[in-house]
């Protein structure tokens, strides 16, 4: 039987301190209070000194408080009957089902081994143009939806989650509105897609300290599920909440900040997460989708900004619309070659088009007179955030790449593409080349 | 043996009570249950020191009992470093794979080399003949190299000869000569031996200044931003601007002997990528697999953050001792600002006063003492070797005013700024033709170059004059510039990086190419219209991308070359008198 400690010395923020002896690092410990048991973990020792971080936080902890440590760190149960669960971020049932205490897994556990890693070769379509076509999305990637405050990303994490093809979707929560909370909880079960979901949803009202949970228990889970040959998409909304738990956690312990009173680790707390996304040779893969809104749409915020470096490209969503500048998938190079031989280069030239386009537009706003060439770029344009970018677009990508073709043809004379020739002669819509050599 | 016990522990900060000397930077290893996890001690006060633990320390416990070994944390130098892959502390990543399956396993340490395989060695002394540090005892096979076993570097003063190994086929821990040295002790030579990896090795003549270009078939590189053997360059970037395509670009395609690349702190994928890629990627030069002149060091994001500082003087360390054997190395270290993050978590938890956006003060003078440890040397048997080094720096917000990518600039000789503009206008490689500079010689000649750039700057100008007066506004000649500055970066600047022939571009094509190039931008054009003058580069951009993707010297190369000329002299009245000058004087500066 393990010691109980019937003295805390002190009470910081989310921080108690208890003198014990046989602690180990990172161990997990019971706090009793009168308002229920929560869940500490060890998070510093000095001697004897032990500092706990309590899951539901300080509040109401008394001095006199008990303290029981269990002996390890923290674990969640995981097996078949986590599907269409869900839980809260320090893995408690929230839906009133039984409480899983089989099979416990250890969460954060340590790093893939880069040998062992594959080249991802597998594309995940989502019938989303500026997705499929301009920025494909692939298996084992790790791609943010960079965002504001107000955009409908949660809705389109939905749509992504929806119409992908994975075994297993896996939806971390940090700092969840209840509203959105419901959001998701109705579309995948509308969609017929929660009784292969299971979710961890941390709310705005729920104690910080479980926020940081989130991710960790989710990826645990999933690594579990890809390692048994499942293809796993993990959804986590929104990871700036996450990053911001962090931040109020550190400042508390009296850490130097380094940037905006984010902690100096900020990256590599982001990364170890980030980095669980593989495909397992032989086995399953975790692809993650996040969001991370920028507060006051500024990319350079540490958030967004360590997270661009760390993630595989990122999906900018402004005006309910991905953006094609700034929008990228790293790993696109690696599918794109082999869905159909003019993918890559409709992809490159048609966004070179909408730049020329954005420059004839601030001309036009600047009430300059618009060349032949300037008119026929605005008309690109429109036509290409009418029929590509819009959200509500939803066609497969050879239908897009034929879209393409026509918005083209439609504007241009063939050597003002850009493209090259041999595609040109191969691509270009018959009927507009007749017209224009009539 | 000096022992001591674990007092305290925040996150991979050890506080051990030391019992016995301790030297900083020495290892020690801590005992947790039945594991050992190295660390290295980085503060010593009294009868404690501090240590930083290269692997995650959940589990320690207060008491844990540490070892120290009296040594500074070190890699060994041998036959058989070449295509292997490793973590920062120099463990080979697939036998670790081996042992632990899809995880990485703490506390599990291997030898970075082979103990079983054999070598085939060839003596190059004889008895009696007299030796110092980093002079060649012999010499093994390793791929296409001649690897030479060395006297270690860090023996002083000289010694004798008083047994060699005759030609034949050893391990490299047997004994392959035998020297005494000047007290007359024997001591005896093997084909491995260990370094301090934070020490330079300096085992030559002398260090000379780097002048040969690096040639890296990137033409933006190679004739407007030059990289010379044995120099320095950096790549700050935003992220997404390209910095780690550009880094495996030139991995491939440098025009060095070995590569080095040291991942450190990135993401895991980019480094699988070259794991997988390198193997079945022929270099052309050797008719080798790439992967016969690489090793790979890496540390990737979400390994152990004091393992990542380890790995960048762990890869120079190998880098510097490939030199020694008259090679050129070139060291890839992607990304310098992990490095300096992971010096940044470490001061935190040291509780150091912190510097500007919390970096440690020592920050410029870290980041200057290892770019210093590039350089071209002259070897005492008079050849010479060259280590260059590139690193990409990731700023905070791509803003290049932060600390990081300043120390950097003060010690580099090249500097190539990545641009988000020109990446969001997917104009890669996205090096900002007008930010970034070079101190180091082009492929091509000097005043061409020069004048090349004058257009540039001023079609730049003409734009953003158009932006405000529009394109009425602007002279017909000026709009022409304008055009021509668009043109020489759509087909020169630019390179496609996925098109087989256009990714990589030869000293000889880039010379030929430019010439071409410079007859179309020095050209005085019989154009009279905007519209006409849109329309013939349009044409002429089309034709010349085209001609960039026709193999070298084919007759499709050579068709669509004579197009553009004859496109050219429809309506050209020869050069522009200073570029007639530069032309006519072309090669007296190359």
């Amino acid at each position: 039987m393990r010691k109980v400690y019937s003295r805390i010395d002190s009470i910081v923020g989310n921080v108690i301190n208890v003198n014990a002896e046989g602690v180990r690092y990172g161990e997990l410990a019971v706090v009793s209070s009168r308002y229920g048991d929560s869940l500490a973990e060890v998070i510093r020792m000095r001697g004897n000194e032990v500092s706990l971080q309590v899951y539901n936080g300080g509040r109401g902890i008394s001095t006199g408080d008990e303290v029981r440590f269990t002996g390890h760190p923290m674990q969640v149960s995981f097996s078949d009957n986590l599907l269409g669960r869900i839980f809260d971020g320090s893995g408690q049932p929230r839906d009133n089902g039984p409480q899983l205490t089989d099979n416990l897994i250890e969460i954060g556990g340590p790093s893939v081994n880069p040998a062992k890693r594959i080249i991802p070769r597998n594309m995940i379509r989502t019938g989303i143009p500026m997705i499929d076509l301009f920025n494909t999305l692939v298996e084992s990637q790790k791609l943010p939806i960079f965002s504001v405050s107000g955009e409908p990303y949660n809705p389109l994490l939905a749509r992504i989650a929806m119409q992908a093809e994975v075994d297993v979707i896996i939806l971390g929560g940090i700092g969840l509105k209840h509203d959105d909370y419901l959001y998701f909880k109705d579309t995948l079960e509308n969609g017929g897609a929660l009784s292969r979901t299971i979710m961890f949803v941390h709310t705005a009202s729920d104690p910080v300290v479980e926020a940081l949970l989130v991710p960790d228990i989710s990826l645990a889970v999933s690594e579990k599920f890809a390692l048994e040959g499942k293809r796993v998409l993990v959804l986590l909304t929104d990871m700036t909440n996450f990053a911001d738990a962090m931040k109020e956690i550190a400042i508390t312990q009296e850490q130097v900040p380094s940037n905006r009173g984010y902690p100096g680790d900020l990256y590599s707390q982001l990364a170890s997460r980030y980095e669980k996304a593989v495909d397992f040779e032989g086995a399953g893969s975790i692809t993650i989708l996040g969001v991370t809104t920028m507060p006051g749409d500024d990319v350079t915020h540490p958030v967004p900004d360590n997270t661009g470096y760390i993630t595989e490209g990122q999906y900018y969503l402004r005006n309910g619309r991905i953006e094609p500048f700034g929008s990228l998938s790293r790993l696109k190079q690696q599918v794109n070659d082999k869905t159909r031989n003019d993918h890559r280069a409709v992809m490159d030239g048609m966004i070179k088009l909408y730049a020329a386009y954005k420059e004839s537009q601030e001309k036009k706003s600047m009430g300059f007179r618009m060349s032949e060439w300037d008119d026929k770029l605005l008309k690109y344009g429109t036509l290409f955030e009418r029929q590509m970018m819009d959200l509500s677009v939803n066609i497969p990508l050879e239908e897009a790449l034929d879209r393409g073709w026509q918005i083209m043809a439609e504007c241009f004379e063939p050597q003002e593409t850009g493209l090259k020739s041999e595609l040109i002669s191969s691509f270009w819509p018959k009927e507009k080349a007749e017209e224009a050599s009539a | 043996m000096t022992t001591g016990n674990v007092v305290a522990i925040n996150g991979n900060m050890v506080s051990v009570s030391v019992k016995g000397d301790v030297s900083m930077n020495e290892v020690g290893y801590i005992k947790v249950e039945d594991k050992r996890l190295k660390a290295e001690v980085i503060r010593v006060r009294a009868d404690q020191a501090e240590l930083q633990v290269f692997e995650d320390t959940k589990g320690v416990s207060v008491g844990d009992e540490v070892e120290f070994t009296a040594e500074l944390l070190a890699v060994e130098l041998g036959p058989g470093l070449l295509s292997t892959v490793c973590d920062g502390l120099q463990n080979p990543l697939p036998e670790l794979a081996e042992q632990a399956g899809f995880f990485l396993q703490r506390g599990l340490y291997l030898k970075a080399l082979d103990r079983s395989r054999k070598w085939t060695f060839t003596p190059s002394v004889a008895e009696g003949d007299t030796l110092a540090a980093g002079d060649e005892v012999g010499s093994v096979p390793e791929g296409i190299f001649r690897h030479r076993i060395m006297v270690p570097f860090g023996w002083r003063g000289s010694f004798t000869v008083t047994s060699i190994k005759a030609e034949g086929d050893y391990t490299i821990d047997e004994t392959v000569a035998e020297v005494t040295d000047e007290d007359g002790n024997t001591r005896s030579i093997t084909m491995v031996f260990e370094w301090p990896v934070k020490r330079a090795i300096d085992a030559y003549a002398e260090r000379q200044r780097p002048e040969e270009p690096m040639v890296t078939k990137v033409r933006i590189i190679d004739t407007f931003l030059p990289v010379a053997r044995g120099g320095t360059y950096c790549i700050p970037g935003p992220f997404g601007a390209g910095k780690t395509v550009l880094q495996q670009i030139t991995s491939r395609n440098a025009d060095v002997d070995i590569v080095i690349i040291a991942a450190c702190g990135e993401r895991a994928g980019e480094v699988v990528e070259t794991l997988r890629e390198f193997p079945e990627l022929i270099d052309p030069k050797t008719g080798k697999s790439l992967m016969e002149r690489t090793v790979i060091i890496c540390n990737t994001s979400s390994m152990p953050v004091a393992a990542r500082e380890a790995s960048v003087y762990t890869a120079v360390t190998i880098a510097e001792y490939y030199r020694q054997m008259g090679l050129n190395v070139l060291l890839l270290a992607d990304s310098t600002s992990r490095w300096a993050q992971a010096m940044r978590e470490m001061s935190g938890r040291l509780e150091e006063i912190p510097g500007e956006e919390a970096f440690p003060a020592y920050l410029e003078s870290v980041i200057a003492a290892f770019y210093e440890r590039a350089g071209v040397v002259r070897l005492r048997n008079g050849e010479t070797g060259s280590v260059t080094i590139g690193g990409t720096v990731s700023p905070a917000g791509g803003n290049f005013e932060e600390p990081v990518t300043q120390a950097t600039l003060k010690v580099v000789g090249a500097f190539h700024g990545l641009s988000r503009a020109r990446s969001d206008a997917r104009k890669y490689p996205s090096i900002d033709p007008m930010d970034s500079w070079s101190k180091y010689p082009s492929l091509v000649d000097l005043q061409m170059v020069e004048y090349a750039r004058d257009i540039l700057e001023k079609g730049d100008e003409v734009g953003q004059m158009m932006k405000v007066v529009g394109e009425e506004g602007t002279a017909l000649a000026d709009y022409i510039l304008f055009q021509k500055g668009e043109f020489l970066d759509a087909v020169y600047l630019q390179q496609n990086a996925f098109d087989p022939v256009d990714a990589a571009v030869g000293v000889d094509r880039q010379r030929h190419v430019f010439d071409i190039l410079f007859r179309i931008l020095g050209s005085k054009l019989r154009i009279d219209s905007k519209e006409k003058a849109r329309t013939f580069f349009y044409n002429l951009r089309q034709k010349f991308i085209d001609y960039n993707g026709a193999e070298w010297e084919s007759d499709d190369f050579n068709s669509l070359e004579s197009e553009i000329v004859k496109m050219l002299e429809d309506v050209s009245d020869g050069l522009e008198p200073n570029a007639e000058q530069a032309y006519n004087k072309r090669g007296s500066n190359a």
